[in-house]
């Protein structure tokens, strides 16, 4: 009787705590889509009789069948991601350090061995679409097919196309490094049944045309969200909190939502264009890490008006607050700042920041040094910081801002120390990271 | 067409609006005082004065330099700081192989005018961002305590 | 301050203006190649006067001061004015009635008597010159002398000479020393001269002020990389990032179309292009696409050089000391072991590689800052297939050296590219290339073994692996498989150590490697200091008191550590820091390049292990002083120096290539972190030794003990790490 009861107890618990899971699960994958935010009602892109968003923009209409290819590339960023550091491009061989181990991306040129070359056109899709690989494995969504399912067959297509028209490289994939139960690939096509919604692009005909064009860059081949929108337990973007801030490699993708705070409600629209197609604003910094490469390999190589269609789409995004303070004013000039305790910060800064950011963090000589009313410097994670000290702003180039990176020569105590300085110098909020954080991103790279 | 106020006199240079002052004043103007070192900002050897404010001339387009006048080492002995200083450098022999002394001086003389009597920290913060591999540090901190007392 | 507008190099009357360098060496077998006013280094583009060569370094024009033509070139170690003053001494004059002139390409005449070749390194300088440029100033003074007597027909030893000026103190009647200067120069030089003795000495040992000073405050130093010669163009290049790798293929035209870009050069394994100036150059270089083929090293790591030089260590060696039988002595006893590793180095002097050269009519002419004018000369030659005679050199201040510019690669790449241009061509390393192309201070490997009995060692074993420098550079140097100065420090320290036996062990890898300042000294000094100091550890003795039992036989040592030990409070704590909580004081001894120096340091280590030096005391006995301010100014130098290698470099390697490029990543100190350096001289009237390096070498190690003191833990492979330091949590 007693032992009875027990076990009634018992078979009552799992079920309330099996309909909870089902029910947290449920809100996970119930949930608004990527621009269920805007008001009406979208439509298959047959329906809408209006120019269709996807595809390249007007400017390129009549562009051959090449460029076209290559520009729809560019829109998706492939080769970020599939470029090892120094590697040849598209390549492959980037390593992504998750939590539960890391993942190197696959050649995608068209190598037969060791890239996609013997690849069909259905294997291709089922991969962009599905996150299917050709021998019926399944891809992590470190793989962001739940964005680029919602791109075309023609214009996924497309970049298929400009693909195998590379230069084929040899190069063999590497091994992920994950351990039990995350080896397990199967699990991802539970995953994938849950998350990824497997439908293309439909266009809102309530919206305009330039806002559908927006959506469709940034959801399906920008695929903004995968960095810039938090994800929940199961590892899906929660759009519930649509840009509200990601992480990327260790870098912080900032609040893109429309909040004044800690969003980007406050950038004007030309700050913006600014920002995307040159990778810098003025007295908002410059795109950096992640960004930067976004910025360098994909959206400053869009035509103005995709640009333009991205700004009209980032402005409707419902602002969502984020725990970021508001951005700090104008720093003081001199060296001495009361109450600023960090000699080890402070050495570093004099010798190695002053001269390009000035002892105001306006920038010594060039606006893009500029330190005050940047994010990154007010984050009082300082990771953003810390990384680019670590890392500096990629190869050096006339073409684009340059900061060198400091993490070869200089100890995790001396980053650390610098990067809680200049958040505390030029921010709204100290860091406090320690020796043992800058270890940590170390290991990022 | 770039027009320049180097060492109060007037220059026009031909050259794309973003290379760097360094540049021009070593290449195309002839003025080889002020140095090249690291082409990034992290060692001091070709600074120059901007309105009297040190910077890195690596750094500075010279499509940003509007009307501001420049000075460089051969024209920072006209100036009261920039006499004192290169008195005590010589004074104190603070020079070896001097292929840094241009940006030294340059950032030193900045300093003392807008610090006429810096302390060893503030030396520190106005100084270190300029190397000098043959390791001429502890002169020029007795340098410019010397020209400041001077 | 001499301010002479037309020496500003503005604008276009310097870029017209010939070169006078090339009229100076046409005149008079290529022994001038400038003039400047008194108390100045000659400039590249002044005319040279008339006058007489008295010899190889005298030369008296019938105006104007004396030109004394530097043998050993100045490169910020104060040679020009201690050359001078050599010379000067000997010939009466004052040192304001001087010039300085850069020697040409001469090894008969210039070539260091220690070397054979003419070098400026090893600091060996005044050790070289300080005799054969004394009696190449007697010399003149008995030519003018002799001159005097036989216009005035007076005996000879009568006349007095002073400040350029001979007298007859019995007549009153006086001549100048140009005045003289014709007639002296076709008098038979004198069989024998006496040199001053040293209490008649007016300069040498006195505080002297630099005669290259002024013009490097205001900027009018012409260094190798300010040549500008007419028509000339500027050269931007970038060699194989993977040490041995060759161009595969390159695509020039996106350099082209850059504004100002006028060529692109392409060599088996660098690509150059030429631009109107330095910033167009580097934009081309920086547009071009470039396909490299790696080569062989592509593969190659740090950690494999590493396991290399280890594996070599362990092979046999070749006997560079022996003395008693140290093998079968360190078969009994207590024994101590260790083993001390450095890295490779960068030079990154701070003006970094250049060389302006043009070829033209089977000839050719040479703008460059070097250490070694003639190997240049011969190098340019060899490019080019042409006679050596037929290639001049001008040689330069230089703006750091320390070994990088003992190598004349520059000059052949240089000459290499200017072999495709038409007219000058000035090629200028950016940093990046300067680092990634530099020739290496050697990975050393050192294992010492030693037997302790009642507080004396009784039997020493020293194993030196590391590549042969002196092999490559100077063949005829490296004997019976002995690299001389691999082994300098280790084959003859200063202690009793009992039985002896130091071996050489060459192991050499594919990355680049050359001297560097301090040389061999730096890893046997380092290794034998270090391990010392865990001697006296393990036996519990005090690291100065041990010493001094073992320097009984060296007063000139025990000098030096003395005077060092009392100045610095040795037995006291080391001060409290701001920095860091664990604070150690440690202490250095060598004798090297002819010099005794004794170090003590003092160091804070924080709790994340970063290591801020706090205090060095310097004791030094470099035997009889030229110039007392330039010693210190050399100790100073070569001591900051050491703490940058000790704290902060290393080069490393991986997939064949070297990871740093500049200074963000190639660490050098600054200001901020340098501590007082405290020197003391000890007089001596021994024969001068060198000075240019051993500061460099005495720090490193008083450093590492310093820390050693502070933490327990000793510092094997150079830099400080500061994850090895850092308190455990
Ligand atoms: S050359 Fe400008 S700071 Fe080094
Ligand atoms: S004096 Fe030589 S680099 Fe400073």
């Amino acid at each position: 009787m007693r032992k009875r009861t027990v076990l009634l107890s018992l078979a009552g618990i799992l079920v309330v705590v099996g309909v909870a899971a089902l029910g947290v699960i449920g809100w996970m994958v119930f949930q608004p889509g990527p621009y269920g935010f805007a008001t009406g009602t979208p439509v298959a892109l047959a329906e809408d009789a209006r120019p269709s968003p996807t595809g390249v923009p007007a400017e390129l209409a009549g562009a051959d069948q090449p460029t076209r290819a290559a520009y729809i590339t560019r829109m998706a960023d492939c080769e970020a991601c599939h470029t090892a550091k120094g590697g040849q491009p598209f390549a492959g061989g980037r390593p992504f350090v998750l939590p539960f181990g890391t993942i190197y991306t696959p050649n995608i040129t068209p190598d037969p061995e060791t890239g996609i070359g013997k690849w069909t056109d259905a294997q291709f899709l089922d991969a962009v679409h599905r996150g299917i690989a050709p021998d019926g494995s399944r891809y992590y969504p470190a793989f962001p097919y739940p964005s680029y399912t919602m791109l075309t067959d023609a214009d996924a297509l497309a970049i298929k196309a400009y693909l195998f028209a590379l230069a084929p490289v040899k190069q063999p994939n590497r091994p992920n490094s994950f351990a039990f139960p995350f080896n397990q690939r199967w699990l991802m096509a539970i995953w994938a049944t849950l998350f990824n919604s497997d439908t293309r692009f439909e266009p809102v005909p309530e919206q305009s045309p330039e806002w559908n064009r927006g959506a469709y860059l940034v959801e399906a081949a920008g695929h903004c969200g995968e960095c810039h929108t938090p994800r929940n337990l199961m590892q899906a973007m929660d759009q519930r909190r649509k840009f509200a801030g990601g992480v990327a490699e260790g870098w912080n993708a900032y609040n893109i939502s429309s909040d004044g705070v800690s969003g980007i409600g406050d950038w004007s629209v030309e700050q913006l264009t600014a920002y995307l197609a040159a990778g810098h604003a003025t007295g908002r910094g410059v795109a950096s890490g992640p960004m930067g490469e976004a910025v360098a390999l994909s959206l400053s190589q869009l035509v103005p008006s995709d640009i333009q269609a991205i700004v009209t789409y980032l402005k409707s995004v419902p602002p969502v607050a984020s725990n970021l303070p508001r951005l700090a004013g104008p720093a003081p000039a001199t060296p001495q700042v009361a109450g600023l305790d960090n000699p080890l910060g402070q050495r570093m800064f004099e010798g190695n920041c002053a001269s390009c950011h000035a002892w105001s963090g306006a920038g010594a000589v060039r606006e893009q040094a500029g330190l005050t009313g940047v994010r990154a410097v007010n984050d009082p994670s300082g990771a953003n910081v810390a990384l680019m000290v670590l890392n500096g702003s990629g190869p050096l180039a006339a073409t684009h801002p340059y900061m060198p990176g400091f993490g070869r020569a200089y100890s995790d105590a001396e980053v650390a120390a610098v990067a809680n300085y200049v958040t505390a110098r030029f921010g709204s909020e100290a860091s406090t990271l320690t020796a043992a954080d800058i270890a940590r991103f170390r290991h990022l790279e | 067409m770039t027009d320049l106020t180097i060492n109060g006199a007037p220059h026009s240079v031909d050259v794309p609006a973003e290379t760097p002052l360094l540049w021009v004043l070593r290449d195309v103007l002839g003025m080889t005082g002020t140095k090249f070192g690291c082409g990034i900002a992290q060692c001091g050897a070709c600074t120059v004065h901007l309105e009297g404010v040190a910077v890195r001339s690596c750094q500075l387009a010279v499509g940003d330099v509007g009307t501001q006048a420049i000075t460089t080492i051969e024209g920072i002995g006209a100036t009261p700081e920039g006499t004192k200083i290169q008195k005590a450098w010589l004074d104190l022999e603070v020079i070896q192989c001097g292929y840094c002394q241009p940006g030294q001086i340059m950032s030193a003389a900045a300093l003392l005018a807008a610090n006429p009597a810096p302390d060893d920290a503030d030396i520190d913060a106005a100084m270190a961002g300029n190397l000098c591999r043959c390791g001429t540090y502890v002169r020029i901190r007795e340098g410019i305590k010397h020209a400041a007392r001077s | 301050m001499r301010h002479d507008p037309e020496n500003t190099r503005l604008g276009r009357p310097v870029l017209t203006r010939r070169s006078l360098l090339r009229g100076g060496a046409a005149f008079v077998g290529g022994l001038v190649i400038g003039i400047e006013l008194p108390m100045r280094v000659a400039r590249a583009d002044e005319p040279a006067p008339a006058g007489a060569p008295l010899n190889a370094f005298v030369h008296v024009p019938a105006e104007g001061p004396v030109r004394l033509i530097m043998p050993a070139v100045e490169m910020g170690q104060g040679v020009y004015t201690s050359q001078a003053m050599c010379l000067a001494e000997e010939l009466d004059i004052t040192l304001d009635q001087i010039v300085a002139v850069h020697a040409p390409a001469d090894q008969a005449k210039y070539g260091n008597p220690l070397f054979v070749v003419q070098a400026t390194g090893g600091s060996t300088t005044t050790m070289a010159w300080t005799e054969p440029l004394r009696k190449a100033g007697a010399t003149a003074r008995a030519l003018l002398v002799a001159a005097a007597a036989a216009e005035g027909g007076v005996d000879p030893a009568g006349l007095v000479t002073d400040k350029g000026i001979v007298t007859d103190p019995a007549s009153g009647r006086t001549w100048t020393y140009g005045a003289l200067a014709d007639r002296a120069a076709v008098l038979p030089p004198p069989a024998e001269v006496t040199l001053k003795s040293p209490d008649q000495f007016r300069l040498i040992g006195t505080p002297a002020h630099r005669i290259d000073t002024p013009d490097k405050a205001t900027g009018k130093t012409v260094y190798g990389i300010d040549v500008i010669r007419p028509g000339m163009a500027f050269a931007a290049l970038m060699a194989s990032p993977v040490i041995g790798g060759t161009v595969a293929h390159v695509d020039e035209a996106p350099a082209l179309v850059q504004p100002g870009v006028r060529q692109v050069v392409v060599l088996d394994d660098l690509v150059a292009v030429v631009a109107d100036n330095t910033w167009a150059a580097q934009q081309g270089l920086a547009a071009l696409k470039v396909d490299w083929s790696p080569g062989p090293n592509a593969t190659l790591t740090q950690a494999q050089l590493w396991a290399d030089i280890e594996t070599a260590s362990k092979g046999p060696g070749v006997a560079a000391q022996k003395q008693g039988d140290a093998l079968a002595k360190l078969g009994e006893g207590t024994l101590f072991e260790a083993t001390y590793e450095l890295p490779f180095l960068a030079h990154t002097p701070m003006e970094p590689m250049n060389c302006t050269v043009h070829v033209q009519d089977g000839a050719c002419e040479v703008w460059v800052g070097t250490q070694v004018p003639g190997f240049s000369q011969m190098g340019a030659a060899k490019v080019l297939g042409i006679d050596p005679s037929k290639v001049t050199i001008n040689n330069h201040i230089i703006g750091g050296g320390f070994g990088r510019r003992l190598e004349a690669d520059y000059v052949v790449t240089a000459t290499r590219i200017a072999a495709k241009v038409d007219g000058p061509v000035k090629v200028i390393w950016s940093r990046e290339e300067d680092i990634k192309q530099d020739i290496f201070r050697p990975l050393y490997h050192d294992r010492l073994k030693a037997r302790v009995e009642n507080g004396r060692i009784t039997a020493w074993h020293h194993r030196v692996t590391g590549a042969s420098i002196l092999a490559r550079w100077l063949p005829p140097a490296f004997k019976d498989g002995i690299d001389g100065d691999a082994v300098d420090g280790a084959i003859d320290p200063p202690y009793a150590v009992g039985d002896i036996l130091v071996e050489y062990i060459r192991h050499e890898s594919v990355v680049p490697v050359g001297f560097w300042r301090g040389v061999g000294p730096n890893s046997s000094v380092f290794s034998i200091e270090s391990f010392l100091d865990r001697i006296a550890r393990n036996t519990s003795v005090d690291p100065v008191a041990f010493r001094r039992g073992l320097l009984a036989d060296n007063p000139r040592a025990l000098g030096v550590l003395n005077a060092a030990t009392a100045k610095a409070g040795w037995g006291t704590p080391a001060p409290a820091s701001r920095f860091g909580a664990r604070t150690g004081r440690g202490v250095a001894l060598m004798h090297a390049f002819g010099s005794y120096l004794a170090c003590i340091a003092d160091i804070a280590v924080s709790d994340q292990g970063d290591v801020r030096v706090t205090r060095i005391v310097v004791a030094a006995d470099v035997g009889r002083v030229i110039n007392p301010d330039t010693v210190v100014a050399q100790i100073q130098g070569g001591v900051t120096f050491g703490i940058t290698t000790v704290l902060h470099d290393k080069v490393t390697i991986a997939d064949g290539r070297v990871e740093q490029s500049n200074f963000h990543d190639y660490r050098l100190i600054r200001i901020d972190e340098m501590p007082a350096i405290e020197v003391e001289l000890v007089a001596s009237t021994e024969k001068p030794g060198g000075i240019g390096e051993p500061g460099t070498v005495i720090v490193q190690p008083a450093v590492a003990n310093a820390i050693f003191a502070a933490t327990g833990v000793q510092l094997t492979r150079m830099p400080v790490d500061a994850a090895l330091l850092a308190k455990a949590v």
